[in-house]
Order: C-alpha cells, then structure tokens, then sequence
C-alpha cells in the first residue's frame, strides 16, 4: 500500500507548486487507426497490446515445443514447466484426475492471456497492463462466466439454477433470506469480482508507474532547488522496488483469475456435490 | 479488501477525474475477447495437442524402455532355462549310454563265455569221439592182429595148423568175446 503514500507525495507537491497527478483519462491514450484520434474511436493501444499477446503465446510456445523431443531443449523444458504448471496445479489438482483433461486448453489460454497482457505493463515502451481498462478485464469475465453457466446447465439441467441458489440443510425460512443472496452472490457478483479484481490491481499499478514518472519529472525538471532534485532521485529509487512489486502482483492476478476460472468450472461441475 | 479500498479510491478519483475507470470501451473489449478466443482456437487445435502429445511420447518411450528391458530378461530367462533342460537331458542321456553299454558289455562277455564254453564242449566231445574213434579201429586191428597172433601162437603151441577157418575163427571170436566181456566188467566200476 504505497500507492496512497505515494499520492499523497503528489497532493502535496501539488499544494506547493503546479504539480498535476496524471488522471485516469491519461490512461485514455489516443488510438493508433485513424492517428491520434480521441480514444474509443479507433484502433488503439490496447487492442494492439491483445493482438501481441496471441502472436506472442503462439509464436512462443509453438516455437518451444516444434521437435517434441523426448529429451527436451532449455526452451521446450521451461516451456513444458509452464504447461504443466497450468495442466497440473491449475487443471488436474482443482478440477480432479476425472474431469480436467478437456479444460486444459482454456485454463492455458486464461492464464497466458492475462499473464502476457499484465506484463506488458512492466515492458518499458509498452509499459501499460492490457487489463487495467475496463473493457478487456469485463471481457474475459464474461466469457468465463457463460462457460461455467453453460457448463452447468448442460451438465445439471434447469435443475442447476437451484443447485447454485438454494444451500442444502438449511432451514426453510432462512432460505428466504438466503436464495437470493445466493443469487446475487453467484450469479451477478463473482463475475464482477472476477473481472474488477484484475482490472484494480491493474490500474493501480499502471498509475503508480504514471505517479512516480511524472512526479520525478516535475521534481527534477520543473522544480529548482538540489532537495526537490533529490527527492525526484528518492522517488525513482522507491520506483523501482515497486516495478518488482509490481511485477509480482502481474504474475499473481494472472494466477488468480485463472485460479477462479478453474474453481467456478469446478463449482459447475461438481454443483450436485454441495 | 485491498481491493475494494482501491476501487474506493478510483470512484473518489473518478469523481474529479473526468474519465471513469469503470466504464468500458466496447471496442477493446469486443477486441481483448476475439482476441481470447483466437489464441483459446489455437491453444485447442496446435498447442495443447502438442504439450499432450510430447508428454505421452515420453511415458510411452519410458513404459517401453521398460517393458523391452523386461521382454529381455524374460528372454534370457528363458534361454537359461532351455539351456538347463538341454544340459540336464545330455547328462541323462550320457548316463543312460553308459548304462547301455555296460549292459551290452556283460551280454557280450557272457555271450563270450558261453559260446567258449559251447565251443570247448565241442571239442572235448569231438575229441573224445576221435579217441572211441582210434579206440574202435586199434581194437578192431587188434583183434585181427591179436586173433592172427594167437593162432599162430596156439597153432605153434598146438603144433598143428589149424586150418578149419571156420572154427579158427569161432574161437577167435569167443575169445575175443570174453576179452571184451572181461575188459567191460573191469572198466565199468571205474
């Protein structure tokens, strides 16, 4: 939680001179197609950022595993580590021996979709996570959220609607109280949570990045005096524990999201267990 | 938690921000999910069939190098074991000559024996038909001998010639009779 402090850095050098704190519309950059148009109009970072990530994941992990030697290279090894990790800790270890071979693919994909686009926010140049806007993050929840209702529905039939609303061994009256709650909390809620988890985490990072940037600059170019140039330097040096910071939290929201991807296609799977 | 203080914090920011992070721009979202979709295709159709198949590739070469190592030993247990049953049949089948041909060589030395012992049988009756052979004959040329002999004795002694052939020989005869008699009663107790 060094973002407020950090803010607070700003607000106050705000106070003092003209300093600006980037806006959340500066995260807003002008599309690509047509050049410099307003953003939402066009073809935009972004979108260029989802394309990079599936030639990048392709390119990769075909160009790892091309020979399918037994004997693996350094690159097809770390790839099939990465695999297996997915394929293991993520598929077999949540969705059991019985069921995870046909969900391998999609947890594969979430996980490496988000993990590339979330460290496109720490690649210098790019240096803007895919999921820190809004869209992309609602996106991916969506599809999620359809293939686990759907997962339930064709595996429970309408009978799936209650097994997710109606808690078993609960007294009649409460249930009341609860079938909705259970409602909301499955069905309107998670999706929600799925996506704003990833996206938040995002954003802060990415404005975190953009506070320590322009903040350095207008103490260091703007401001005049060798103590306002010093904490510029103080704030570049604290940066730079929170890119790793923030690279961490980058590797763990790609691990979580796809994580709940699993657990909810366990839920739907095994609605009928609890 | 950290979370919703995050979100709490971009609402108030969006308050007095003009943008709200909120909101999505449809077009990158209709993008990040074609985009997911597209790699998710690729995933199912190129990637994880390879990782798959790679993975069954070396359990299956390990599983195999196993199993050929098991094929081989049970192999060369088996040669062993054809092996024994072939030293373990000679060795049965030498003793069994060996026993073979001691048996023959009995038979055979028996057969000797008692063909040498047919043989010498042979000999001794042959030889004992050749001496009553040469007996008879030296008796018959004695008894013509001894007949003329005695005559002649008996005539000198008698002083005449016994000319009577008839009766010359009568005596002869009985006399040699006697001999014979007289020579069968001594020989017989022998």
């Amino acid at each position: 939680m060094r973002g407020p402090a950090l803010s607070s850095l700003a607000l106050s050098a705000a106070e003092e001179g003209g300093f600006q704190p980037p806006t959340i519309s500066e995260t807003h950059l002008p599309d690509i197609l047509p050049w410099m148009a307003p953003w939402g109009t066009g073809f935009g970072k972004n979108m260029l950022m989802v394309i990079l990530a599936v030639v990048l994941i392709t390119w990769l992990f075909s160009f790892a595993i091309r020979k399918q030697a037994l004997v693996p290279s350094r690159g097809q090894y770390l790839a099939e580590s990465a695999y297996g990790f997915v394929r293991n800790t993520m598929g077999r270890d949540i969705l059991g021996d019985k069921h995870f071979r046909p969900w391998i693919p999609l947890l594969f994909t979430v996980f490496f979709f988000v993990l590339f686009n979330n460290l496109f926010g720490a690649i210098p140049g790019l240096q803007m996570p895919t999921f820190s806007h809004a869209g992309p993050a609602y996106a991916m929840a969506a599809i999620i959220w359809v293939t686990w209702i759907g997962l339930g529905f064709k595996l429970h039939g309408a009978k799936f609607m209650k097994l997710m609303t109606v808690p078993s061994g609960v007294p009649k009256p409460l249930l009341l109280i609860l079938t909705p709650l259970e409602f909301l909390s499955n069905f309107i809620i998670r999706p929600l949570t799925h996506s704003l988890r990833l996206m938040a985490v995002m954003l802060a990072g990415h404005i975190i990045v953009m506070l320590a940037g322009s903040g350095a600059e207008f103490l260091i170019a703007q401001q005049e005096g060798i103590a306002n140039a010093g904490l510029g330097v103080a704030v570049l040096l604290g940066s730079i524990p929170l890119y790793f910071l923030e690279l961490i939290m980058m590797v763990l929201q790609a691990f979580v999201f796809a994580l709940l991807t699993a657990i909810y296609i366990q839920g739907s799977i095994e609605a009928d267990a609890h | 938690m950290g979370e919703n203080m995050v979100s709490t914090t971009l609402i108030r920011a969006a308050e007095y921000e003009d943008a709200n992070p909120l909101l999505p721009n449809p077009w990158e979202a209709a993008v990040a999910g074609i985009g997911f979709i597209v790699l998710f295709i690729i995933v199912v159709k190129v990637i994880a069939p390879r990782f798959e198949q790679s993975y069954q590739n070396r359990v299956e070469a390990i599983e195999g190098g196993l199993n050929q190592a098991e094929e081989a030993q049970a192999e060369a247990e088996a040669l062993r074991a054809e092996y024994e049953q072939q030293l373990a049949d000679s060795r049965a089948e030498a003793s069994k000559i060996r026993e073979e041909a001691r048996a023959e060589g009995a038979q055979l030395v028996a057969e000797a024996q008692e063909k040498a012992a047919a043989e010498g049988a042979r000999i001794r009756e042959q030889a004992q038909a050749q001496i009553e052979a040469d007996r008879a004959a030296a008796a018959a040329s004695l008894k013509a001998e001894v007949g003329t002999l005695a005559t002649q004795l008996a005539s000198k002694i008698v002083g005449e010639a016994l000319d009577d052939d008839a009766r010359s020989n009568r005596v002869v005869d009985r006399f040699l009779a006697d001999l014979d008699a007289e020579q069968q009663s001594q020989g017989a107790p022998q």
